[in-house]
């Protein structure tokens, strides 16, 4: 108890020590800034100097001990365990991601809000402290104890492998696209640097190394965040409360939009022009579009020689130089055969659709023409908040983090503290949406094309698909319906919207390169050890020196790394479809079997392998036949849209172990036995066990 | 080692504790945002009571859920004699 003490109090001053150096670091940049070090070099040098701070971390905690290896040894105090669980839990998605999707969908996109917290309720409810009592080392192990014999403990490897890895891939997608914006380097080499420093991290030390690294990671992507935030707030409202404050300039911008959406005042009459435009263009495309079903190869060919015409003639009557190069790139990027010209078209009538359609009030849930659209939204809204928070509950990488809290009181304990480290994030995000909207809305629209805000232009110079305004209407001012954003924009442009410096910029490429690589590091440590520990160590050689189990785990973490990697580089699509997919998944194949094994004395092995196998492939299938992706695109059930799969898993999960543990014998009494230790922290005759 | 009637008692103290804090869990998340429409006219704080829910009030209110149910656990292995200095 003593010792354990020192080492939390040993804790707090090291990690003070490190925040204090963080800010101190930052400070040092900022006057380096000042001396006019350019840009670029002041990039390079912060992730360099993170990236090998996580790195000096991973090594200091290298270790040859099981215990160490794969739980930390079990002595994380609670708060740092909540520290390092909300590093790995809030991924690139959560980070640069949700912010723009909360910007760009307003109450429907809390859906993530809501779920990527309200799940830690039944992560505290249901299993972090029986985990914590039943003291292995991974999720499947929990299901082989429990449940007997190496099939259900084989399925939960499976799909743990299956969620971490479609997880992975979003995090590592993030990495490159972050290191590749910031550094200049290419998005593979981006993906290879963040890669190395993960596996520094948890290539020698497992666990102990991972969760250490974390907790410094949480430090800098939460400094990272609020910094910016912060600002824009006390520019907006004078107030440094962001999450107070933003409830009187969401009242402003939903008072903006209706004056946008109103044709009689003189900001809607022009905003009504422009949509005008865009609606006239849209049916221009579709009617394209169905010129080239009946014309096919001969229409793109004429289409394609009428626009090179246009080109000669401008060039003929010296028209302006914008106008010719206008008239050009359009004739450069004409689309080389028939179905590139389809998905090009369908993609262009659909934006235009989307812009050309009044504004969607940010605060109002559910928005729609009709009753059947917003029933629609609200069905779609509360499923993606059950899977998400059935998934938080799920995923094997979080789930870990609670066997390695020193007691169940403190696995306990640890489950507020995780909360309240992401909730200060994810109170503060849809804090940021609402500053950025504002901004737009009352800075940006109504400002004049030849004098735009610096952040606009340069961010429009950096990617058309973050930013990007053009003037429709050729009035000169810039209207709502003219500017497009990027959901990834809002988190990455926030420091030059506030008018911080540069240093800010980095500081938040830095704090999303954490996201990333905390949220990765946990998921290839989950996917080596279920490797290693479920399958060789527990399956094939229970024999095994504990040498050659550590080395065939560190092995097959740089066989998961260099998989990962590679799939990566195939650029396999939506981020935000895959991380939600994880979670689906996660939900239906773990959260029944875990919570009835725990709850429910009579379920046994047939019930558990029963309610895995069905409930996962309920929505693997799901998801196959309806996420376009695939192909197959059948008619959706209910309208629940395929993210949310687990939305049919999960009660299928539910069903398949009650009816298959109903209809076989009952555990022995040996396994009943297993399930009163772990309801109870302490039971008599306990303490030989809970020594391990 | 077999849990005895007061373990039984422990356990079912929890099993309750655990439904009504289930069902806080519930209504916060689920019930209010299936009224949002219907809930929109109310305003807290300068928001629209189903958006402060949404992006505030529910996640407060899981904090205290969690951090309740952490404390009142300790005080219920005590009464018990389960906890783990016991």
């Amino acid at each position: 108890m003593a010792a354990q003490s020192q080492f939390t109090s040993q804790l707090k001053r090291y990690y003070s020590l490190y925040t204090g150096g963080v800010i101190g670091f930052v400070v040092l940049l900022s006057i380096l800034e000042q001396m006019g070090v350019p840009n670029q070099t002041l990039g390079y040098i912060f992730l360099g100097v993170t990236v090998s701070l996580y790195a000096g971390i991973g090594i200091l905690s290298k270790t040859s001990d099981v215990s160490e290896y794969y739980v930390a040894g079990r002595r994380v105090p609670a708060l740092f365990n909540g520290m390092a669980t909300a590093a790995d839990w809030m991924s690139a998605a959560s980070f640069i991601g949700l912010a723009g999707t909360l910007y760009i969908s307003g109450y429907d996109g809390l859906a993530f809000v809501m779920g990527w917290t309200g799940g830690y309720c039944l992560v505290a409810l249901f299993l972090a402290p029986y985990l914590r009592k039943f003291g292995q080392y991974t999720v499947p192990d929990f299901l082989g104890a429990r449940y007997g014999g190496d099939g259900p403990r084989m399925i939960g490897v499976f799909a743990a492998i299956l969620c971490s890895f479609t997880y992975v891939i979003a995090q590592i997608y993030g990495l490159g696209l972050i290191v590749s914006r910031f550094t200049g380097l290419d998005f593979g080499v981006g993906v290879f640097v963040g890669l190395g420093s993960i596996l520094f991290c948890s290539f020698l030390g497992g666990m102990r190394a991972v969760t250490w690294t974390q907790v410094s990671q949480y430090v800098i992507l939460i400094v990272a965040y609020m910094i910016p935030v912060i600002w824009l707030s006390v520019k907006h409202t004078g107030n440094p409360v962001p999450q107070i404050a933003y409830g009187y300039v969401l009242e402003q911008v939903t008072a903006r939009e209706k004056v946008l959406n109103d044709a009689d005042t003189p900001d809607g009459a022009r905003e009504a022009e422009v949509r005008g435009i865009l609606k006239q263009r849209q049916t221009d495309t579709e009617a394209r579009l169905r010129a080239l079903d009946a014309g096919g190869e001969n229409y793109l060919a004429a289409e394609r020689s009428r626009l090179a015409g246009q080109v000669a003639e401008l060039r003929k009557r010296h028209a302006a130089d914008d106008e010719i190069a206008d008239a050009e790139q359009a004739l450069g990027a004409f689309p080389q055969d028939v179905a590139a010209a389809k998905n090009a078209w369908r993609a262009e009538a659909e934006a235009d659709r989307l812009k050309s359609s009044p504004i969607a009030a940010h605060a109002e849930p559910y928005a729609g023409p009709d009753e059947e659209t917003r029933d629609n939204k609200r069905k779609n809204f509360l499923a993606l908040v059950f899977c998400l928070m059935v998934g938080t509950a799920a995923l094997p990488h979080i789930l870990m983090r609670f066997y390695t809290t020193t007691s169940v009181k403190e696995a306990r304990l640890s489950v507020f503290w995780s909360l309240l480290f992401i909730s200060l994030l994810y109170l503060t995000a849809p804090a940021l949406a609402v500053l950025a909207k504002y901004d737009v809305y009352t800075l940006l629209v109504g400002s004049s094309f030849s004098e735009l805000p610096s952040w606009v232009s340069a961010w429009a110079s950096v990617d058309k698909a973050l930013m990007n305004v053009s003037d429709i209407n050729r009035d000169g001012i810039v209207q709502l319906a003219e500017v497009t954003i990027g959901g990834d924009l809002i988190v990455l442009a926030t420091p030059e919207i506030a008018g911080l410096p540069y240093v800010v910029t980095a500081l938040v490429a830095a704090g999303g390169l954490a996201a990333a690589l905390s949220t990765a590091d946990g998921l290839m440590l989950t996917i080596a050890n279920a490797l290693s520990h479920d399958v060789y160590y527990k399956m094939i050689d229970p024999k095994a020196p504990t040498g050659r189990r550590l080395a065939i785990s560190k092995g097959l973490l740089l066989v998961v790394a260099v998989c990962a990697a590679y799939v990566t580089a195939l650029k396999p699509g939506d981020i935000l479809f895959m991380v939600g997919a994880a979670f689906s998944l996660a939900g239906s194949a773990f959260f029944p079997a875990l919570v009835l094994g725990i709850f429910w004395k009579r379920a046994n092995k047939a019930g558990a392998i029963a309610g895995m196998v069905s409930g996962l492939s309920v929505c693997m299938i799901y998801m196959y036949i309806t996420y376009p992706f695939f192909g197959v695109n059948a008619p959706l059930w209910w309208d629940i849209n395929p993210i949310s799969a687990g939305i049919f898993g999960i009660p299928m999960g539910f069903v398949g172990v009650i009816i298959g543990s109903v209809l076989s014998r009952p555990p022995t009494a040996k396994v009943q036995a297993l399930v009163d230790y772990v309801r109870y922290p302490n039971i008599a005759g306990d303490e030989g066990r809970s020594a391990s | 080692m077999q849990a005895g009637e007061r373990h039984r008692r422990y356990w079912r103290s929890n099993l309750r504790m655990t439904g009504a804090l289930l069902a806080i869990w519930f209504v916060a998340t689920f019930v209010v945002s299936w009224f949002a429409r219907e809930l929109q006219t109310l305003t807290v704080l300068g928001f629209p009571f189903p958006f402060f829910m949404a992006a505030q009030g529910a996640l407060l209110i899981y904090l205290l859920l969690v951090a309740f149910y952490a404390w009142r656990m300790g005080k219920l292995d005590e009464e018990y004699g389960v906890g783990e200095d016991a």
